[in-house]
């Protein structure tokens, strides 16, 4: 039962959001990078903030951030107005930015001595360069580490606060794939400390793989949010049936209601796909008839829509839209 | 930590990072010796300057230090600073707790200890390799001088960052800002060789009254303490302009495109 909120200022406290923003706007001039945009960040949650290069993601990461001013529109986070926030917000903060180097003269402990002296109540230096993985690395300068090793730096500098959100733009891009999935784990671990995570990606793998929630943007517009599940199977969307028919056999000669609903794959003219709301019907049918008819079905194959069609196919819609 | 203990942590770290790069060392540290010594060794003849009525190793000295302070400090911020900000680490700073004034002490603080040292490098080499005599009775005047000199000139070199637009950039406009102004105010070449109308021009510029204000201070020619008021003023009301100019114009995240 919900609780009116007067009466419940305890259990409303728990459920706060940590980020709510309410039709953010950001021009720059002439151009509207931001145009309204809702959003809600729960606790302990992770947050992933999809979109492709120039749909508005940093600008809206940095407004959160507290280094860009909006335009128009509500932002709290932390229960601050971040365009206005002082030192005490900041200590409860940790921002990994998309792009930032360190001192390369420094090693890797001593640049995390240098901003665990910024916060009240500091991480201790040695767990959190375990935490990232950099014990090995610990006393080498950081002028001498990989761009993967740099990064996780960057997220180790972000984390010496203790921070109870934490921002991360783009924490992986340029990593092999092994390295993003060791960074995924940290950033796993992460939800396991309690924090909070926003998460910017242009990787839809990377939001699959770790969020709670997503938001999708595009053309400076949230175009879809909900859990990566939800997105995956929305709007009644199909799954994809697709195979090759042997030559000398067109898809004319399909069982007719198959026929009116095949096509060319996209990108591909010599095979066929079927876009199905009941996929075990239209199996059954598609197989039988060619046990019937001794066709062969080269390289038959269903597909459920990923996360990565849905996000193709609103990205796609949206730069449409835009230039239209 | 407390505001004061805060900028010594900071300038801790920023000292490790200023003796662990090769350039700045170079830049700061070694070039002004190796003034010292070049100048020595090709204008040194012994003979007394005309009008000034010192040795030419008597005038490097004072000289050499007007540039070494200069450099610690203008050229040595409007570099390191700008560099940093075209990677990203002052974007970051700005992102943690840290107070701006504590970056800039930091900064400051530095540049004020290495200019310390390169007094008492210079001086040294001066009276060993040349037989210079360090002005211990007007230490006050040198002390006071080099102070309010170095403070002007760090304000001026964290100005100029505003107008350099990219980390390239960093190097060409600080020398170009800067080296002139040595040759047309006596730092490099004797100003008894100098053109009184090149004087003239050179006085509108800092470097010239901060030059004017060591010599004294350092070789005494003003008579009494040392202390050039006059050119002190024109100095610190330099330095004050910077002041305005950088908090205005001062930038702390990257500015070149890409």
């Amino acid at each position: 039962m919900l609780l009116p909120a007067a009466h419940g200022t305890g259990l409303k406290h728990v459920a706060d959001p940590v980020i709510s923003v309410r039709g953010l706007h950001k021009s720059y001039g002439a151009l509207e990078a931001v145009r309204g945009i809702d959003l809600d960040v729960a606790p302990r949650q992770i947050f992933a903030f999809l979109g492709p290069n120039g749909a508005g993601k940093t600008t809206t990461v940095e407004v959160l951030e507290g280094y860009r001013m909006r335009t128009s529109g509500e932002v709290s986070v932390l229960g601050s107005d971040p365009a206005r926030a002082g030192h005490d917000w900041r200590q409860r903060i940790g921002i990994v930015l998309q792009e930032s180097r360190m001192h390369p003269e420094l090693t890797v402990r001593e640049s995390i001595e240098l901003f665990a002296g910024y916060y009240r109540t500091p991480r201790g230096v040695d767990d959190t360069v375990e935490l990232v993985g950099l014990t090995d690395k610990a006393n080498d300068r950081v002028g001498r580490l990989s761009g993967g090793q740099q990064r996780r730096l960057d997220v180790a500098l972000a984390l010496i606060g203790d921070p109870e959100l934490l921002f991360l733009d783009e924490p992986t891009t340029g990593f092999d794939p092994s390295a993003r999935r060791r960074a995924w784990e940290v950033i796993a671990s992460l939800r396991d400390l309690g924090k909070t995570i926003f998460l910017t990606t242009h990787y839809m793998e990377e939001a699959q793989e770790l969020a709670d929630q997503v938001a999708i943007i595009s053309g400076g517009r949230i175009v879809a949010r909900g859990t990566p599940r939800d997105l995956s199977v929305r709007d009644g969307r199909v799954s994809r049936i697709s195979f090759r028919l042997p030559a000398g056999i067109g898809a004319d000669q399909l069982p007719r209601d198959l026929a009116a609903v095949a096509g060319p794959t996209p990108g591909r003219m010599d095979e066929l796909q079927i876009q199905a709301d009941d996929p075990v019907r239209t199996l059954n049918e598609l197989t039988r008839w060619a046990l019937e008819r001794g066709v062969e079905l080269a390289g038959l194959e269903v597909r459920q829509p990923s996360l990565e069609d849905v996000y193709l196919d609103l990205t796609q819609a949206a730069t449409e839209d835009v230039r239209s | 930590m407390s505001g004061a203990a805060l900028a010594v942590h900071q300038f801790r770290f920023d000292q490790k990072t200023f003796w662990r790069n090769p350039a700045s060392v170079f830049f700061t540290v070694a070039f002004p010796v190796m003034f010292l010594v070049i100048f020595d060794l090709v204008f040194g003849s012994g003979d007394r300057l005309g009008g000034l009525g010192v040795d030419v190793s008597t005038y490097y000295v004072p000289a050499i230090i007007t540039l070494a302070v200069i450099s610690a400090t203008f050229q040595n911020l409007a570099m390191s600073v700008t560099i940093d900000r075209e990677f990203g680490i002052l974007k970051r700073g700005r992102g943690t707790p840290l107070p701006d004034w504590v970056f800039f002490a930091g900064r400051i603080g530095n540049s004020l200890v290495v200019s310390l040292l390169m007094l008492v490098l210079l001086a040294a080499i001066g009276r060993i390799a040349y037989g210079v005599s360090v002005p211990w009775d007007r230490a006050p005047a040198v002390l006071v001088t080099l102070a309010v000199g170095a403070a002007a000139f760090c304000c001026l070199g964290l100005a100029l960052t505003g107008f350099i637009p990219s980390q390239s950039a960093a190097a060409p406009i600080t020398n170009i800002a800067i080296f002139p102004l040595y040759f047309l105010s006596g730092v490099f070449i004797p100003e008894s060789e100098i053109p009184s109308g090149v004087l003239h021009v050179a006085d509108v510029f800092p470097v010239r009254h901060f030059f004017t204000a060591f010599f004294d201070a350092w070789v005494g020619s003003g008579g009494g303490a040392g202390f050039e008021w006059t050119d002190l003023a024109v100095v610190a009301a330099w330095g004050i302009a910077g002041f305005l100019i950088g908090m205005r114009f001062f930038k702390w995240t990257p500015q070149a495109a890409g």
